[in-house]
């Protein structure tokens, strides 16, 4: 009964969907001088940025992405009280399946790249695919790693919470150095440079930068978080 | 060429969909809290996917002007749906996290993952 409700109800949901979709139709041009085109103009103009989706994040929705970390930090915060345990009741992590040699050998070779893959890719997030929650991301991934070959592994919560703190004042500084220097909050008040440079888009990569540091240290605090969890 | 693209808008969009149907299905109908969380991820993608889909235009490429590709700016794909879902992605995994975390909350207390046993949920 319940079953033939839910299929019912998804069926119909499909449809409306599906018809939808079908009238909006696949890859047609439909955005003509819509925002489109002015936000891919203003960022070859303008900001100098070469990947438009970065300058959409980070420039023309910035304070978008202000909340977005923010609620990054605030689901941290909750994991965090959540999973709350008195001091004494932390001890070791259960492993049901010690890693083998290889994988502790591989883990410690690999974990460096990773890093450096990451840093990568959110300092060239202006550039090239990519930007600071993916090289956050992948940051964290190498932590993970380690974190799965080595039991005994730690990281310091200190130094995550210090990270992260800083990587949100200097963003939030930022937006303030913008609003009194520019006039409107993330204002790109430093100067552009040439497309395609490293150094070009003003305050965009900065800010791309720190919010890398700010995902790398949030994901790798609650992969910490859950992997201690003992029962 | 024209019968292709047909085919290709059908193929994409319909796996959107019914991404979207069988996480919900999955959310709606199992019995076990993990199942839940993975049914309400994989709505997540689904949606993902549809957003990303609407932005494309038939012969585009992607929006970053690398040497070489300064003056493309009218074949580019519409680069705002994009940035939306690089928000939704990272604002799913927070709520994925944080549901996992109220699972383990829950089986701490329970000692159970299946929600028929979990009797003082009912009012």
């Amino acid at each position: 009964m319940k079953n033939t409700i839910v299929i019912l109800l998804l069926a119909t949901i499909g449809y409306y969907l599906g018809s939808i979709f079908v009238n909006i139709g696949f890859g047609d041009p439909r955005f003509v001088n819509g925002v489109k085109d002015t936000y891919l103009a203003l960022t070859t103009s303008e900001l100098k940025v070469a990947n438009t989706v970065t300058s959409i994040v980070v420039n023309f929705r910035g304070f978008d992405t202000l909340g977005e970390v923010t609620v990054l930090f605030l689901a941290a915060t909750a994991l965090g009280g959540i999973l709350y345990k008195k001091r004494h009741a932390v001890g070791e992590r259960t492993v049901l399946f010690p890693a083998s040699s290889i994988v502790k050998s591989g883990a410690k070779l690999i974990f460096p790249a990773i890093v450096l893959l990451g840093a990568y890719v959110f300092i060239h997030g202006h550039l090239s695919p990519g930007g600071g929650f993916q090289g956050g991301t992948i940051i964290a991934t190498g932590f993970l790693l380690m974190l799965l070959a080595y039991d005994n592994f730690s990281v310091s919560h200190n130094v995550l919470s210090y990270i992260e703190s800083f990587a949100g004042i200097f963003f939030v500084a930022f937006g303030i150095a913008g609003l009194m220097i520019s006039g409107s909050f993330l204002e790109n008040f430093l100067p552009v440079g040439n497309m395609n440079d490293l150094f070009s888009g003003g305050v965009v990569p900065i800010i791309y930068i720190l919010v890398g540091f700010k995902v790398a240290a949030e994901l790798t605090g609650v992969i910490y978080t859950v992997l201690h969890e003992k029962d | 060429m024209d019968s292709l693209y047909k085919m290709i808008e059908y193929g994409i969009y319909g796996a959107a969909i019914l991404l979207i149907l069988v996480g919900l299905y999955g959310a709606l109908t199992k019995k076990s809290l993990i199942k839940i969380v993975i049914g309400l991820s994989i709505v997540d993608a689904g949606i993902h996917l549809l957003l990303v889909s609407i932005g494309y235009l038939k012969g585009g490429t992607a929006p970053i002007f690398s040497p070489g590709y300064e003056d493309m700016a009218d074949k580019m794909v519409d680069p705002i749906p994009q940035a939306l879902v690089l928000t939704a992605i990272v604002i799913g995994f927070a709520v994925t996290a944080v549901a996992l975390s109220l699972v383990i909350r829950l089986y701490r207390h329970h000692d159970t993952l299946q929600i028929d046993d979990i009797k003082n949920l009912k009012w």
